[in-house]
């Protein structure tokens, strides 16, 4: 950490560029652009001063208003006036803090957006500065432009895909996130008016004593059993088979791979949403089982309807959809594991249990640690395989949550289904919270992720 | 040692072994065929009283084609074919121009930018999505034209962030080459666009696939921005939706049809693709 710090060490830094530049570089800060200006770099300094014209224009119009109403989410409630002329009732339009809330969140980041050239003006002021104090001429715009395709080429590249990260994932997580703090819910009717209420959400989430706590933590056990058991049924059985598989005693071992990989093929949805289909209790399967005369006429498996069944069922149409991944992942690994050691351990007089317990496991976590953990924090958040098959059921009567909804189903029943926004938020908050803790640990253990930098 | 000269215990194993791999590829192919099955099936209905249909016919794929009264087949198509091709080149120039960047440039926030995408993806995906519908919803953009652009926005805008296997094929591309080009006077520009572009064409193509089959295979966000606006459906919606109970009994068999249309196409590409998901999964230290 310290030796990157080192290497990319500039001798522009914005405290030294503030304690060591003229009033010249200091007034930048204020007027964006100064700097370049009287360095006769223009058109960056218009650029510069053009945009702090604009924002400043924006902030006096809407901006300071917005940020003032975000503090309160707005007091107004829509009104019914008498209307005498008409004689009818006419709605007044009242304040909808969703609206606030999102413009508040937008203005914040404008704001943030503002620091952020200041800095800029700041530093390229400091530049120009030290140009000239060593004789040089400040670059020219050309000649920055040209710097962006060759040592700036990094902030041509990355300025889009970052933007849009920005603008499609990280401001709408703070939007969202920023509604755990709020009773944006259907309950007590604060769909259009709402407050803040500070973290009073996350008390009543992780209490054992409300019903909402119960719910939550029997959801969050629910989520890291499946997890667990479905990362590494998949794992194992995928290891397991793939060594089958690769058996030098097998025939035709690409024909029996492909039957597998067939199923990674197909969309995920249609091949879960098939198994649901033949899963019911008229479905294909219960239908086989009576030709056959495993069941009598009428009966049928509870496959979805009763909560063990249910449970086994989505983890084994989880080993159904994920082992042939596992397969595919680990072929070429397993025939790159040393032969010696096989025959070392022949040697010494291990039996197959052991050499794949002691031998074959720890050389394939070792070289598949990082993607285990994509694995298991994909689990966490795997909407599809339980939203398709048994969409969360078995579900008690008097509870949101079903028996397998898993943190993210239960998240997209409360809010789309149901409107608890705020409960949605914390949820999804608490399942980051779940993942990161979870990935920290693993990542701590692994140390792979360290020698991002070594084979260079 | 040739089959027939094993001793006769290994005979049975070796033979038991190949049931028992026929067994498993069974049971892991049998809804593939069910589907197959279902979407010939001559009687209508959700459930059918036997595992094989009794009648075969091709009325279900030209139901498809020709019955627009609840569902318009071929409107969700070219839907889904419009938001796939453009998110796609959208995608792509992103995710290629962020793995380029980290993993050939060195620049001083690069571990910083690796980081935040890490911790971004620990959040559900799901989360933003509801959030991003809900913001267009505001603005009025969840019916109507502006739909489209709303899925683009959401497919392609965070694309960013999935760079990993773009990246672990440029790590493996010799450094010394970049070094050559310097030295005879390229800039990173011209380093990048006349050396390292045309020897990744692969996971170009990769990238190109792969995310145009997004839209295809992804039926979650879809669904929730297209809501109840049947003209905006993608296919995967579209299927979807026919299985909801008011639809199940008329249009089971024609689901099974779509289903196995979509199928062909993705399961093709993915076919061809799957050498690199195999080299970025397996290779997963880099």
């Amino acid at each position: 950490m310290k030796a990157r710090k080192e290497a990319f060490q500039t001798e522009y830094s914005f405290s030294r560029a503030i304690k060591e530049g003229s009033a010249v570089v200091k007034l930048s800060a204020v007027i964006l652009g100064l700097g370049c200006l009287v360095r006769k770099q223009l058109v960056k300094g218009f650029m510069l001063l053009f945009t702090e014209i604009l924002i400043i224009a924006f902030m006096l119009r809407e901006g300071i208003f917005n940020l003032k109403k975000l503090i309160t989410l707005g007091e107004v409630e829509q009104q019914k006036v008498w209307n005498e002329a008409k004689s009818i009732y006419e709605y007044v339009e009242g304040d909808r803090s969703l609206i606030i809330l999102l413009y508040g969140i937008i203005t914040l980041a404008i704001v943030l957006c503002t620091l952020i050239l200041v800095r800029i003006s700041v530093m390229n002021a400091f530049r120009a500065e030290k140009c000239v104090k060593n004789g040089k001429k400040p670059p020219s715009f050309y000649e920055e432009v040209r710097e962006l395709f060759d040592k700036n080429l990094h902030k041509t590249l990355l300025f889009l895909p970052i933007a849009g990260v920005l603008i499609f994932t990280v401001l709408p997580l703070i939007f969202m996130m920023s509604m755990a703090f709020t009773n944006y819910s259907v309950e007590n009717s604060k769909l259009v008016l709402f407050d803040w209420v500070g973290l009073r959400n996350f008390k009543n989430m992780i209490s054992f004593g409300g019903s909402l706590g119960k719910t939550f933590w029997s959801v969050l056990g629910w989520t890291l059993v499946w997890a667990v058991a479905a990362t590494f049924s998949n794992y194992i059985l995928g290891i397991l088979l793939a060594m089958f598989i690769n058996w030098k005693e097998i025939r035709w071992q690409k024909f029996w791979r492909f039957c597998f990989v067939l199923t990674v093929a197909i969309p995920h949805f249609v091949s879960l949403l098939i198994i649901r289909q033949m899963l019911q209790p008229e479905g294909a399967v219960n239908i086989l089982l009576r030709n056959i005369g495993f069941l009598g006429a009428k009966e049928s498996l509870p496959f979805f309807t009763d909560v063990t069944w249910a449970r086994v069922s989505v983890i084994l149409i989880n080993i159904w959809v994920g082992v042939p991944y596992t397969l595919l992942q680990v072929t070429g690994i397993l025939q790159n594991i040393p032969g010696e050691l096989y025959d070392a351990a022949k040697v010494d007089g291990a039996g197959p249990f052991m050499t794949f317990r002691k031998i074959t496991l720890p050389y394939m976590l070792f070289v598949t640690m990082p993607s285990l953990i994509t694995t298991f924090t994909g689990n966490v958040n795997n909407f599809n395989v339980i939203f398709l098959t048994s969409r969360g059921f078995p579900r008690a009567v008097e509870s949101t949550a079903g028996k397998t909804d898993l943190l993210i189903t239960w998240l997209y029943k409360l809010t789309i289904e149901n409107q608890y926004f705020d409960i949605g938020a914390v949820i999804g908050i608490m399942t980051f919270v779940t993942l990161s803790i979870a990935s920290l640990i693993s990542f701590r253990l692994s140390g792979s992720y360290k020698n991002e930098e070594g084979f260079r | 040692m040739k089959f027939r000269k094993y001793p006769f215990k290994k005979k049975v194993l070796v033979t038991l072994a190949h049931v028992f791999l026929a067994v498993l590829a069974f049971i892991w192919l049998v809804p593939i065929f069910w589907v197959i099955l279902t979407s010939f099936r001559g009687t209508k209905g959700s459930y059918s009283s036997t595992f094989i249909p009794t009648s075969f016919t091709l009325d279900n794929y030209k139901k498809l084609f020709t019955d627009f009264s609840v569902f318009n087949f071929p409107q969700m198509l070219v839907n889904t074919f419009l938001i796939a091709i453009i998110s796609c080149l959208i995608s792509t120039f992103f995710v290629i121009s962020v793995a380029f960047a980290l993993s050939r440039l060195r620049f001083r926030s690069r571990k910083t930018i690796m980081d935040a995408a890490m911790i971004i993806k620990l959040f559900p995906g799901f989360m933003s999505m509801i959030a991003v519908y809900y913001i267009f919803k505001m603005f009025g953009w969840t019916n109507g034209p502006m739909l489209r652009v709303a899925m683009i926005a959401v497919y392609a805008g965070g694309a960013g962030t999935g760079y990993h296997i773009a990246k672990g094929f440029f790590d493996t591309i010799p450094y010394a080459l970049d070094e050559a080009a310097l030295l005879d006077g390229a800039n990173k520009w011209l380093t990048m666009t006349k050396i390292i572009m045309p020897l990744s064409k692969p996971i170009i193509v990769y990238t190109l696939l792969t995310s145009f089959a997004g839209p295809f295979k992804d039926f979650m966000l879809a669904k929730v921005l297209a809501g109840p606006n049947k003209e905006y459906y993608t296919v995967a919606v579209g299927l979807y939706q026919m299985l909801d109970i008011e639809y199940i009994d008329q249009w089971f068999c024609s689901f099974a049809a779509g289903a196995v249309i979509i199928s062909i196409p993705i399961a093709i590409l993915f076919l061809k693709t799957q050498k690199y998901y195999v080299e970025s999964v397996s290779g997963a230290i880099k």
